[in-house]
């Protein structure tokens, strides 16, 4: 049968939508390393290409992806929920806040302190 | 593993991957080896694209490659112009190159750089002569190289002769989940041949730079890997932002990407598991047997095919999931997507479609094979989509403004 979702790794705390989910279909997301599949109950509509949460994701978690990190919620999703540039931000130049003057001001700080910097 | 064992499996490895291609090509004087047999004529500065396109619109095969700079630059950003123009010229798709200047002196520099392949270039600056006289004399060259061209014969070559490159554009997480992972097996394998692939998009292994640098096949490696990455973020810092707004890209958002970590995650996948062999500034020259190689280059697709192209690639891969319909006029770009929306609203501009591969429905053992097929073929001289449809992107990367 043809995917619906998959992942990189079983452990990873998303999915990645192959078709578009509907809410309400309960679906077995397979991972690309052989891993245990999830069973999952998608919650929101979610397009082709978008991320699934496999787990409950409590704001301010360290989202893994490929087994790495990829960002960290800004809000809480129940797993089924849509995982998305409306809940999760980068860990890089990560400040918190978005107007431009401040943002400049924290590079600038950042770039002092060595934060933000590649080679973590 | 004892070394006879490592050697006799590395031989094996050699061998299966280059089993029952067959793959014909240009042999030029140097050695190098091309796909395609174009003529350049090439202009030095913006002031002499009229004169070059005239030419080329007079002589049927001549390739004008017009670009908006050349005039007042300095330093290393006019290296650096002058490194991708003689590089165009240089690269082995290339039979001969007519270059135009407005003057003779920089036209003579672009020109000494492509004679050392040993190609037949000809000179010529619009200074006391105009449009006119220069169109009239260029052409008569450009008609000669032509017409020699037109009898180059293709014979035989082996993979490990080529130089190849690999990018990914308007990305999403479909590359990341399968179109990626199949061009990092083709990856793998041209590196076992013997084959140079080159890749880069600095700023784009953001989140994922570690795993590069763990990868850099000794210590010094590792540390010019890290110190070009360190100093190019540093670059965009400099300017008093960050990446967030351009990184990922809005398209890259729509499709699905929302952090620049999980682009460049799903960017790394396309390189493979080799270890990276050699590290290199934009558009140094890359000859065959280097093996998987590193060039700090903007992730910008028409920069960077540019460079690749300037650094002797004659052959490019590209994955693509939201629709990049990037091309180059001097190399194939073999275009690469699992996108299934993308395969069928924009079926134009993708040589190897893999939505299937995404649906689980081929392995990628049959993505590898797809791709292998679609290279061989273009090889031996099958027009690419972005071929047919004329995408001639010729984009220099430039450093900073001019005097």
């Amino acid at each position: 049968m043809a995917h619906r979702a998959l992942a990189h790794k079983s452990t990873d705390d998303v999915a990645v939508a192959v078709s578009e989910l509907r809410p309400g279909e309960t679906l077995t997301i397979e991972a690309l390393d052989g891993g245990e599949p999830h069973q999952v109950k998608v919650l929101e509509a979610i397009p082709l290409g978008h991320k699934i949460a496999l787990r409950d994701l409590p704001e301010g978690h360290v989202v893994i992806e490929y087994g790495e990190k990829i960002g960290r919620m800004t809000r809480a999703v129940k797993k089924g929920g849509y995982v998305h540039t409306h809940n999760i931000r980068t860990l890089r130049w990560d400040y918190g806040e978005t107007s431009t003057a401040k943002r400049k001001a924290k590079v600038t700080a950042s770039r002092k302190s060595g934060v933000g910097k590649g080679g973590k | 593993m004892a070394m006879a064992a490592m050697r006799n499996a590395s031989r094996a490895r050699a061998k299966k991957a280059g089993s029952a291609l067959q793959l014909t090509g240009y042999r030029r004087t140097s050695g190098a080896v091309g796909v395609r047999n174009h003529v350049v004529v090439l202009p030095v500065d913006d002031l002499s694209n009229a004169a070059a396109e005239g030419v080329a619109r007079l002589i049927n095969g001549a390739v004008a490659l017009p670009h908006p700079y050349g005039r007042l630059q300095f330093g290393e950003d006019l290296e650096l112009t002058f490194r991708t123009l003689s590089g165009h010229g240089a690269n082995p798709n290339v039979y001969g190159v007519v270059v135009i200047g407005i003057e003779p002196r920089w036209a003579e520099r672009v020109a000494e750089g492509i004679a050392k392949t040993g190609k037949p270039v000809e000179l010529f600056s619009i200074e006391r002569h105009g449009d006119l006289g220069t169109i009239h004399m260029a052409s008569r060259a450009a008609y000669r190289l032509v017409q020699e061209a037109s009898e180059v014969r293709r014979e035989p070559i082996s993979p490990s002769e080529l130089v190849t490159s690999i990018k990914c554009g308007e990305s999403d997480p479909t590359l990341g989940l399968a179109g990626n992972p199949a061009l990092g097996r083709v990856v793998d394998r041209l590196v076992d041949m013997g084959a140079s692939v080159i890749f880069g998009e600095t700023s784009e292994l953001t989140g994922g730079e570690h795993l590069i640098a763990g990868r850099c096949a000794t210590p010094t490696l590792r540390k010019k890997f890290q110190e070009m990455y360190d100093a190019y973020i540093q670059m965009i810092e400099d300017q008093g932002v960050d990446l967030l707004g351009s990184q990922p890209t809005e398209g890259n958002i729509r499709g699905g990407l929302s952090t620049i970590e999980e682009k460049a995650l799903g960017n790394i996948q396309k390189t493979g598991t080799r270890p990276v062999s050699r590290v290199i500034g934009y558009a140094e020259p890359v000859g065959p047997g280097q093996g998987l190689v590193f060039m700090n280059s903007s992730s910008a697709g028409a920069e960077y095919v540019t460079l690749c192209a300037a650094a002797g690639s004659v052959l490019h891969f590209f994955t693509t999931g939201q629709g990049n319909v990037v091309g180059h006029p001097l190399i194939p770009v073999i275009k690469i997507s699992p996108n299934p929306i993308t395969c069928e609203t924009m079926s134009e501009h993708i040589d190897v479609p893999l939505p299937d591969l995404l649906l689980g429905e081929i392995g990628l053992d049959e993505a590898e094979g797809r791709i292998m097929n679609v290279f061989e073929r273009t090889v031996n001289g099958r027009k690419t989509a972005a071929e047919l449809l004329r995408h001639n992107e010729f984009v220099i990367t430039k450093l900073y403004p001019s005097a």
